[in-house]
């Protein structure tokens, strides 16, 4: 089939959807434990029950996870509508007032959604998508992930049918043009890497893709994987082209099972149209991807590991040079590049460097994806362009922090990042601002911290992480964050010694300098930024044992308030799990310290008329 | 050398009664049926131990043995690789395997009350199999649920916004359903 056929085909496909009504359905990951699956099974029955007549289609990730399941509804000649928080108890109204009548339930409703001309899904009412500028997301939650004709009918594989005609240099030179910088965190220009790789010798050369997104707290590329695969095989297959080799690789996380199963499934697809395999679309070239699951490693996220492990080996790191353009996979030329970066390749083919280098900021074009996640009321995947201020991004796009708190920090790059406290929220998200401010771009991870939040706490948690996800190959990396672990550990127990800090740090310096790979380069990140930040929060578990955001355990503890303490009510005394609550002769409760396990659960259940338990830091009685 | 050759040799150690010649029998068949898709070459063998522990549960060190003779490298090696990477596990896992999520995000709604509290009222440790195999214990960094954390996976089902009063009630919900399963012998109503 040539190209023209495949595209008319799809649209044919895609216009006969367009006449009736269309229930899309968000089904990633994010969207199923929701309870999306239990929504279309509702729907389907509705429509049954009612003999309405609708397509239902199970989409992607929107990226609205605050609001899952989402649903929206397309009705050939009315508004688009788009739902948030759907139950399958709605679903009977929603069918009886949209599909079959034309009601479009507006109180149910998050927005209209209506198709811009960027093929994004926009809703007007939600003032987050004003600033956001969907590149990568723009298929996801609007097409089907598991239907390729979806993928083309939208312009899918048209970058590709283009790419087979051009040049390879000038593939090179777009890319290098674009200005598109390795999304995977690292910010190394891509174009560059693709001409180094191309005029390796060497034969044969390795594409590999990385889908090893290990940071936890993080999972952007998860949602395109899921909700738009093909865009990242469409990358792959010109960057085999670029480097005239056959052999594609994706390395996928195994705790992403959605994610392995609709990549396969768009493998299947895109060899049976002939867009890859034998011979694309009649070019002469031939391109394979093979998919392999990674086991659980964050060092593997890591060039060097990735590929030891592809060679079915332990993942650790190895010296360099030679990189891996000139001795990768099997010591062979190797190109490697993050989920986004392939997905970015068809947008620049398709519409030229220039529009892309139009978009960002001077050094780093095009735009950046991020987990939103954390304390902040709309928690949820983001697409930005590079330079945005953190604070539109937080604010304006998030929706501030949650409950009326107050804002404390944002945590971004995860364990290799920093975190960033609100002085710097004018800072533009970029890969340079943001690593001269001690954080780093990373993989895309972004929390979002608030008063509760305790920042030695935080440090101590990603760096527990790098500990143990440390591979034990550099002497640093492997003792040296044990030892910082431990100097952490001791301050939030209030052990901790002032003169410790400095320690921390120089340890921080060496650890950063007698590592090999980006893990132990960046563990001391977090550390180090909270240090620099919040110096204070340090100084008050260390001097006064007390934790200010009432989190570090060994330093809090629970009190009862005799005065508030209403005295028939048994609710704490029933529920305490250690039995460390006890009535004294006027049936007031006291816990006894020695036993309590500090889980809060007395805190929780004290009615809150009475609101009878507080937590104290330093805990009374104790004296620094 | 055939593939049932291969899996014959990894019999585990001599079992005596019944049970154990069925389950050595399902063993063997598992693991041929496992290495008939492979070619025995070095890169499969994460794949390999992946598929084990598909089928098994874990990997057993049986399993790893029998890996060893198929692609024709020391056990050492095998060891090495599987014990490296998180994903594999040494010991079965419980009838309804717990995991807590840790995840940035699930530490920042306090995730880490939650592991303590199933810790308590499961009284084992992280990694641990309850005594009558009932619960197995497992931290999980980011299952991507992040709006809902803290979260806990059980079996297969996601349960959001945990707290350590909710522990309780979860637990309690499966003990109660074990025992109504077999219900004691009282009299008829």
């Amino acid at each position: 089939m040539t190209f023209d056929e495949i595209q008319y085909q799809a649209l044919s496909e895609w216009r006969a959807l367009s006449e009736k009504p269309r229930i899309l359905i968000g089904t990633a990951t994010c969207g199923r434990a929701a309870g999306a699956i239990e929504v279309v099974k509702a729907f389907e029955k509705e429509l049954a029950r009612q003999n309405a007549d609708a397509i239902i289609t199970q989409v992607g990730c929107m990226g609205l996870c605050y609001a899952e399941p989402l649903v929206i509804i397309i009705k050939p000649n009315y508004l688009s509508v788009c739902y948030g928080n759907v139950t399958p108890e709605v679903t009977h109204r929603l069918v009886e007032g949209y599909i079959l009548n034309d009601d479009p339930c507006l109180e149910l409703a998050l927005g209209t959604f209506e198709k811009s001309d960027r093929k994004a899904p926009s809703i007007p009412e939600l003032s987050r998508f004003e600033h956001e500028l969907r590149l990568l997301l723009c298929h996801c939650g609007y097409i089907d992930p598991e239907n390729i004709n979806h993928y083309v009918a939208n312009g899918g594989y048209s970058s590709l049918a283009k790419a087979l005609r051009m040049p390879r240099e000038e593939i090179i030179a777009q890319i290098k043009r674009s200005g598109l910088r390795g999304l995977g965190g690292a910010g190394f220009p891509a174009g560059e890497k693709w001409e180094l790789c191309h005029e390796a010798p060497g034969t044969p050369k390795y594409v590999i893709c990385n889908a090893d997104e290990g940071d936890p707290g993080a999972f952007m590329d998860r949602a395109i994987l899921e909700s738009d695969p093909h865009s990242v095989i469409e990358g792959m297959i010109i960057a085999g082209y670029t480097l005239s080799t056959p052999y594609g690789y994706i390395y996928v996380r195994a705790e992403y099972p959605l994610a392995v199963k609709r990549f396969k499934l768009a493998l299947e697809q895109a060899e049976a149209l002939g867009l890859l395999g034998n011979n694309i679309l009649g070019s002469g070239f031939s391109f394979w991807i093979e998919m392999v699951q990674g086991a659980g490693a964050f060092v593997c996220g890591e060039a060097s590991a990735l590929m030891y492990s592809i060679e079915g080996r332990r993942g650790m790191p190895r010296v360099r040079p030679p990189h891996s353009i000139e001795a990768g996979l099997w010591r062979k030329p190797t190109l490697l590049n993050n989920v986004k970066t392939f997905a970015s390749v068809p947008l620049i083919i398709e519409r030229g460097a220039e529009w892309y280098a139009s978009i960002g900021t001077e050094g780093s074009k095009g735009t950046a994806v991020f987990a939103l996640a954390g304390k902040v009321a709309h928690t949820g995947l983001v697409e930005v362009p590079m330079g945005i201020s953190l604070r539109q991004l937080i604010y304006d796009i998030g929706g501030g922090v949650l409950r009326g708190k107050k804002f404390k920090a944002v945590q971004i790059g995860g364990p290799s990042g920093g975190c960033l406290p609100e002085s710097l929220l004018d800072t533009p998200v970029d890969f340079d601002s943001l690593s001269e401010a001690g954080a780093i771009m990373g993989s895309g991870g972004m929390v979002v911290l608030d008063e509760d939040n305790c920042m030695v706490d935080a440090a101590l948690y990603f760096l527990d992480f790098t500990q143990n996800e440390s591979c034990g190959k550099c002497t640093f990396c492997r003792l040296g964050t044990k030892q910082m672990l431990n100097i952490l550990t001791d301050i939030v127990s209030g052990k901790g010694k002032t003169e410790e800090l400095d320690l921390l740090v120089e340890l921080a310096e060496d650890i950063k300098e007698g590592s090999l790979c980006g893990l132990g380069k960046t563990a001391p990140n977090p550390v180090l930024t909270t240090l620099r930040y919040f110096r204070s929060e340090y100084e008050a578990h260390i001097m006064e044992k007390r934790c200010p955001a009432l989190v570090c355990k060994e330093l809090t503890a629970y009190y009862i308030l005799p005065d508030k303490c209403e005295r028939g009510c048994e609710h704490c005394v029933l529920t305490c799990p250690a039995k460390a609550i006890s009535s004294d002769e006027n049936r007031i409760k006291i816990i006894d310290q020695t036993k309590c396990v500090k889980c809060g659960t007395c805190m929780q259940v004290c009615p809150p008329q009475y609101s009878a338990v507080v937590k104290l830091s330093p805990p009374p009685g104790d004296k620094p | 050398m055939a593939i049932s050759e291969i899996a014959s040799g990894l019999t585990p150690l001599a079992m005596t009664n019944k049970q154990s010649s069925k389950m050595t029998e399902d063993y063997k068949e598992g693991l041929s049926h496992i290495l008939k898709s492979y070619k025995g070459e070095r890169w499969e063998l994460i794949s390999l131990l992946q598929k084990v522990q598909e089928r098994f549960g874990y990997v057993s060190l049986e399993a790893m043995s029998g890996l060893a003779h198929f692609l024709k490298i020391p056990q050492s090696t095998v060891y090495g690789v599987a014990t490296f990477f998180n994903q594999f596990r040494f010991t079965p896992l419980g009838r309804h395997p717990i995991k807590v999520c840790l995840g940035t995000a699930c530490h920042t709604w306090g995730g880490k009350l939650v592991m303590e509290a199933m810790e308590r009222e499961l009284e084992i440790k992280v990694g641990g199999v309850t005594l009558d195999g009932d619960f197995s214990l497992d931290r999980v960094a980011c299952i991507g649920c992040c709006v809902m954390a803290p979260v806990i996976v059980i079996g297969k089902d996601v349960y959001p916004k945990m707290t350590p009063l909710k522990v309780e009630e979860v637990l309690g919900g499966f003990k109660q359903k074990a025992s109504s399963a077999n219900p004691p012998n009282d009299e008829k109503g």
